[in-house]
């Protein structure tokens, strides 16, 4: 068991490492580099070697790759671009507001789906499954663009119950931020909430079909006894990946979202330094969307790995 | 005694089709379950068992429901019955035991907490007297130390461990009536046989009615006290189990026994044509209608009733049962002997063959060598000869689809040549085997479902052979796909149809199609009946031999089925744990001395005759590992003499009737001490 997941976690770092390469060796190949995009019109002679300098652009490439690498192993992605700014405090707040939308989606939208996927299928083909799949299935097919800004459209213009787009500072608290992620966090958890119910409810009506529910009812065990001890531990268990991969979605800034609501997020980073060409930006960007994704679903696996006694004691034969 | 558990009226269950029609898949169903009686329902796939048994716990499956008629039990409607009413009736008055323990118990709950849980909900038992009450259930069940079995979870114990709990489980309400549902397929003979003497332990101990559902007449044979037999969904015959299994008088209850292969008559059974109605497509007359040899034109158009015959205490839904009652069936009628022609001319030479499933490490991936002292499969010495059906019989585990793949040139042998044809070597590798021995040797697999793929037609899966051997195509490429499925009784008819679109049997005649398309030296049957009904089993049995009679044909067919076994092969090679125990032609391997383990076996047949009653001389343990040294058959051999079992390796000998058994025991001692019992 801890052999397996050590092996986990070095198989993660292998990945990240290989990321780590892929990105850097992409910026390499691209034609310019940090310093003509900084310099713009002036990339010529002592203005762009002295920005070469300051850079360390001027040492081959291995070598500023590990010297990078050195870096960000002790958490320091160096300097942007754009601003001259440590990437560290360019990214800090935004880690911060990725994390305080994500989590909020998370409380609201993963309680809601588990709810809805399980009435869907316990009252399969009744009339709360009807209605609550017609919904589910509709919010699944439109775009998140449009439903955001319908959503906009609708409470914030038509009716004016709360601001349009998020007009806070990148460095904002908390407390700043909460009335402000209102829409963002409707329109997010409108979709995914919906893939999660539609994914809870197939695998709820598989195991209510498995022999051994039947066998349950057969044994006299009441109805929600029988949902509760016999159903829903198997049924969710396999729902522990995709509420991963959700999340690590989540973390990773939702672009389309928190560019239409203006929000200060990861997401918009990305689109903003892509275009700046800041490409020391870029890189750690790629890094850290990377450990979450690895470690995300590392934990998932691990946590499966525990809750079902089938493959724990196959660990453990082993 | 005579008081009934339970009464069933005229009971009809169907379903909607897409077409808006209502189709009845239980059709006027009415009988009663006496106090303390063992009732058996046999019938083929499709017929209705399953159904019926659940409709007596008041459960109807998703997709179904009742159309008219009740199941009656202490005069109340099960079938009208509010869900919490049904729940202090189902695990306390009526107890289920299912057909696959392993797939019905819950997988992330402790056996002890799913036995607990019936208790909790049926009795009023306190947690210490629950807790001695688990104990006692699993010790009633026979399950070795109770205590740490209650800890488990179901996929750490075996299928015959499995199936124990579930009858432990179904016993702790105190069930008035217990319904079983096909309890022992897919067990091993001996862990089958096992299974029922401790259900007919228990029907003694406790007086519990119990309903049997089975295919399997032989099981049905050994428990019931009464036979209910179902045909499409109806009630056909019913009645004393020894008047239905000696002198049945309805037509396919006659047909049915006469497709069983029995272990004392060798030869091919019988079989039946045809197959049992789709339900719905019989819409007039006897269902039985287009297989049924007595047939007349009165039962095209009109639909016998179910009689009782006072003086047989039986009931028949027959208009000709009269001509079967006094049918007396002359012997020579079931044995239609096989009839090969055998070449003194070894086709395929298997000698020293070891066979592993271990890992190779990286050294030895180096050098090409598998270094395991314990190997799966050892020392396997075999020859064939053309023409000749050699079967391998034993339970699962011992080795019998790991030898075929290795023929197959699926898995790698670890030591050991295979010869095919005297001297061509097979390589070990597919890989690097010509391709005209992989055209020579084909392989038909257990389960059709899975060895078809579902989105080719009949004619994509009989022309791939003919395509890539044969290099056919167009015109010539058809006309052998038709001559092909035509050697299998599938006409032209069949070639736009997708395998869902076949019954079971269909299924199995077009992998026999696919591999006879080769025109193979040897075919590999991998437990090709195991999946079908007996009637069907019959019918592919019989092809394979016609086929065989046809091309001269090579077989080496796998079974855990000792009759089917002997109903087809001409030579039996006995496997314990991937090692020989003992071969030879098939009727002295039948016939004493024979092999302990071979005795083990055949003393665990189920005979569809009640006065025959299995022998059972050793424990059905699993065991998950060969022994390391020493007899394979150690662990559970009735007759060990000791150490030098556990410590040398039995010789072979030669007994009187030339099959030879690797035995530590003298074959005359062996002949003595198995003539005593
Ligand atoms: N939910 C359903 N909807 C429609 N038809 C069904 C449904 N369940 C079963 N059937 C049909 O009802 C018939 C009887 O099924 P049942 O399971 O009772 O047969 P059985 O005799 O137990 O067969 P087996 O030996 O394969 O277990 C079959 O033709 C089957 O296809
Ligand atoms: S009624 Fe006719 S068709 Fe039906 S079983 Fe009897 S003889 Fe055969
Ligand atoms: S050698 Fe010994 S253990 Fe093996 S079968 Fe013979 S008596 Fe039994
Ligand atoms: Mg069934």
């Amino acid at each position: 068991m801890l052999l397996l997941v050590l092996k986990r976690i070095l198989l993660g770092f292998i990945t990240l490492f290989i990321v780590s390469l892929i990105t850097f060796s992409g910026v390499e190949v691209l034609p310019g580099d940090a310093c003509t995009t900084y310099l713009e019109r002036e990339a010529y002679g002592a203005a762009l070697e002295a920005c070469y300098e300051r850079l360390g652009l001027n040492t081959p490439a291995h070598e500023r790759y590990i010297s990078w690498a050195a870096g960000v192993l002790q958490g320091d992605f160096g300097y942007s671009l754009s601003g001259e700014m440590r990437i560290n405090d360019v990214l800090g707040p935004r880690v911060k507001n990725s994390m305080v939308l994500a989590s909020a989606s998370i409380l609201i939208g993963i309680p809601i789906a588990l709810l809805l996927g399980i009435i869907t299928a316990l009252w399969r083909d009744k009339l709360p499954d009807i209605i609550i799949s017609t919904v589910t299935i509709f919010s699944m097919t439109i775009p998140e663009f449009i439903s955001a800004t319908l959503l906009i459209l609708i409470v914030a213009i038509w009716l004016e119950w709360l601001p349009g787009i998020v007009i806070v500072p990148t460095g904002a608290s908390i407390s700043e931020l909460l009335p402000n992620i209102i829409l963002p966090v409707i329109a997010i958890s409108m979709i995914m909430t919906a893939h999660m119910a539609r994914m809870v409810r197939s695998s709820v009506i598989q195991v209510m079909a498995s022999d051994y529910v039947q066998m349950a009812i057969l044994k006299g065990v009441p109805y929600w006894k029988m949902v509760f001890k016999h159903v829903l531990p198997n049924a969710l268990l396999p729902a522990i990946n995709v509420v991963a991969l959700t999340i690590a979605w989540l973390l990773g800034g939702v672009v389309v979202t928190e560019v239409v609501f203006n929000y200060p997020g990861l997401g918009r980073l990305v689109i903003e330094s892509i275009s700046n060409r800041d490409l020391p930006v870029v890189q750690a960007l790629a890094i850290i969307l990377a450990s979450i994704y690895v470690s995300i679903n590392l934990i998932a696996d691990l946590m499966t790995l525990m809750l079902n006694p089938r493959l724990k004691s196959l660990q453990i034969k082993k | 005694m005579d008081s009934a558990v339970q009464t069933i009226n005229n009971l009809t269950i169907g379903f909607t089709s897409q077409k808006g029609e209502r189709i009845s898949i239980l059709k006027n169903i009415s009988t009663t379950i006496k106090k303390g009686e063992t009732v058996g329902i046999v019938g083929e796939s499709g017929s209705g068992k399953s159904t019926l048994a659940l409709a007596m716990m008041g459960y109807v499956k998703h997709g179904l429901y009742t159309i008219s008629g009740e199941c009656i039990f202490h005069s109340n409607n099960l079938l009208g019955m509010q869900n919490k009413e049904l729940e202090n009736i189902r695990g306390r008055k009526i107890a289920m035991i299912p057909q696959n323990a392993g797939q019905s118990l819950t997988p992330n709950l402790k056996i002890g907490y799913q036995i607990d849980e019936a208790l909790r909900l049926h009795t009023d038992l306190k947690k210490e007297d629950r807790d001695k009450k688990i104990s006692e259930l699993l010790n009633k069940v026979r399950l070795p130390s109770p205590e740490i079995m209650a800890q488990r979870y179901p996929h750490e114990l075996s299928g015959g461990q499995q199936q124990r709990v579930a009858v432990a489980m179904a016993l702790a309400g105190n069930p008035e009536l217990l319904l079983l549902d096909e309890p022992t397929t897919g067990l091993d003979v001996t862990t089958q046989a096992h299974v029922l003497e401790l259900l007919n332990f228990i029907a003694k101990d406790t007086g519990t009615s119990m309903v049997y559902v089975s295919h399997d007449l032989g099981a049905i044979a050994q428990v019931s006290d009464r036979v209910i037999v179902m045909y499409s969904g109806e009630i056909v015959l019913d009645g004393p189990v020894r008047s239905i299994l000696k002198n049945p008088i309805h037509p396919y209850t006659f047909g049915l026994l006469k497709s069983i292969p029995k272990l004392t008559s060798p030869g091919l059974p019988d079989s039946m044509s045809g197959s049992q109605p789709q339900p719905g497509t019989v819409k007039l007359g006897c269902s039985f209608y287009e297989r049924c040899n007595l047939a007349e034109d009165k039962c095209k158009t009109n639909s016998p009733d179910l009689e009782f015959i006072e003086n047989l205490n039986t009931s028949v839904r027959c208009f000709k049962y009269e001509d079967l009652i006094d049918f007396k069936e002359t012997k020579s009628d079931n044995v239609k002997s096989t009839n090969n022609n055998i070449l003194d001319n070894e086709i395929l030479d298997i000698s020293k063959v070891s066979i592993s499933y271990a890992k190779q490490k990286f050294l030895e991936q180096l050098f090409n060598k598998i270094d395991d002292t314990n190997p799966t499969v050892q020392d396997i010495n075999i020859n064939i000869n053309k023409g000749e059906t050699l079967a391998l019989v034993g339970e699962s585990g011992s080795g019998k689809s790991t030898i075929l793949k290795s023929i197959a040139g699926l898995l790698k042998t670890k030591d050991g040549i295979i010869k095919f044809d005297k001297d061509k070597v097979l390589s070990n590798d597919l890989k690097t085997r010509d391709p005209g021995f992989l055209r020579a040797i084909q392989l038909i697999f257990q389960n059709p479902d899975e060895s078809l793929n579902p989105n080719h037609t009949v004619e994509e899966i009989v022309s791939q052979p003919l395509r890539l051997y044969f290099g056919l195509k167009g015109d010539e490429l058809k006309q052998k796909i038709i001559e092909v499925l035509e050697k299998v009784r599938l006409g032209e008819f069949y070639l736009t149809r997708y395998p869902r679109q076949l019954s079971g049997g269909e299924k199995q005649r077009v992998a026999v199609a696919r591999a006879f398309a080769a025109k193979p030296d040897i075919i590999l049957c991998d437990e090709v009946t195991s999946a079908l009904d007996v009637s069907v089993q019959a019918a592919v049995l019989n092809l394979l031999q016609e086929l065989k009679e046809d091309f001269g044909t090579t077989y080496i067919f796998v079974s855990h089925d000792l009759a089917v076994v002997r109903a087809i092969s001409d030579r039996v090679a006995v496997l314990y744990q991937g090692r020989l125990c003992e071969i030879g032609p098939s009727k002295n391997v039948y016939q004493l001395p024979s092999h302990p383990y071979t005795e083990v076996l055949l003393g665990a047949v189920l005979e569809p005759d009640p006065d025959v009653k299995p022998k059972l001389v050793a424990e059905d343990i699993v065991e998950e590992k060969p022994p390391e040294q020493g007899c394979s058959f150690q662990g559970r051999c009735p007759r060990i003499l000791g150490d030098i079992c556990k410590n040398v390796v039995p010789p072979w000998q030669i007994g009187e009737n030339g099959n030879s058994i690797r035995c530590h025991i003298k074959v005359e001692d062996l002949k003595k001490q198995q003539n005593v019992n």
